[in-house]
């Protein structure tokens, strides 16, 4: 739900830059987006093209790079990406880790004209 | 066509905010408390209860997040110096608290007279897991009819946790949670987590969580 608050941010975000590059018309949205973050792709769409309408960034395209969820064990130091929910290290067993990749959500870049 | 790289954080937005309340808790030595968990572990129980033990040691403030009424911060507000609700049904989120809503809340809070604000935030374990406030400490409490699988399922929120309390330990001996599995799965996520079993009924644990509470106010009042 918290998508809504999001897209705005990114269209913000996106306009500025495009009124930076004296453009006029946004084409498209590159997007980061981690496999753990809380946010949900299609959901950011729904509100884009709504969000979006009567600005020059209505139409773009929004492209999301998803960005696998990478750990880290604490004590073997083998960095891994869960295969399951238990998040154990497939290399000692250990539960203890630390998330090194995988809550990012960024704007990567925006393609205009 | 053109190409503009801006590689800039979607969440930035939140975060500066949250950044400036932080800024504006500490020049008013005042420390604040992020309380999480899924609705019905607990959020309200345990404000009071810690209302109830320190208001003698710490003037306290609340901040109540809720989507729509405002029972919470009726049942607190005899026992806090300031409380403030905030509803979120008209936002433009209703999932989580964020920055924006705590800046404006502060405005209404006597802060030079405040020593700890306890912030409650909506009942849910994902969204609040991704919103900074400006907090000094999260706090993530579980309780024993969830089960003790959460840390497995939702493990962001635990992540990031100062404190996991374990509440509603008095029904321990009719639900199947297993204690010692839930505590190796936060240890797994975050070793530094303080773990604390209580029970907000009973006031079974709840004076070890007051105490940790006063050392964080008092080392945090040290750091500044």
């Amino acid at each position: 739900m918290h998508e809504l608050g999001i897209t705005e941010n990114i269209i913000n975000i996106t306009l500025a830059k495009a009124d930076e590059a004296q453009a006029s018309k946004v084409l498209k949205i590159n997007l980061v987006i981690g496999e753990l973050s809380g946010f949900v792709p299609d959901c950011i769409q729904f509100y884009f093209d709504t969000l979006s309408k009567d600005t020059i960034a209505q139409g773009a395209a929004l492209h999301f790079e998803t960005v696998s969820p990478q750990l880290r064990c604490r004590n073997c130091s083998a960095v891994f990406c869960p295969q399951d929910i238990l998040w154990a290290c497939p290399k000692c067993g250990s539960q203890g880790v630390e998330i090194t990749e995988g809550r990012e959500l960024y704007i990567e870049s925006v393609e205009v004209e | 066509m053109k190409k503009i790289e801006v590689v800039q954080n979607v969440l930035e937005a939140n975060e500066t905010i949250a950044n400036r309340n932080r800024q504006l808790l500490d020049k008013n030595k005042v420390f604040a408390i992020n309380i999480m968990s899924a609705p019905g572990a607990g959020k309200t129980s345990l404000v009071l209860q810690t209302l109830t033990r320190l208001k003698d040691r710490l003037n306290m403030g609340v901040i109540e997040g809720d989507v729509a009424s405002t029972v919470d911060a009726e049942k607190v507000q005899n026992e806090a110096k300031s409380v403030v609700q905030i509803n979120t049904r008209n936002m433009p989120e209703s999932c989580s608290l964020m920055a924006v809503m705590i800046e404006s809340a502060l405005k209404d809070m006597p802060l030079d007279n405040i020593d700890l604000i306890l912030i409650e935030n909506l009942g849910n374990l994902i969204c609040p897991a991704e919103f900074t406030l400006g907090e000094h400490k999260r706090v993530l409490i579980a309780s024993l009819p969830e089960g003790d699988d959460k840390p497995i399922k939702y493990p962001l929120i635990f992540v990031d946790a100062g404190a996991v309390i374990i509440n509603k330990m008095d029904l321990l001996p009719h639900v199947d949670f297993d204690i010692a599995a839930f505590r190796r799965s936060v240890a797994g996520l975050n070793p530094k987590a303080e773990v604390f079993q209580i029970s907000c009924k009973t006031g079974e644990g709840i004076e070890k969580w007051c105490s940790w509470i006063l050392e964080q106010v008092e080392a945090s009042a040290e750091r500044r």
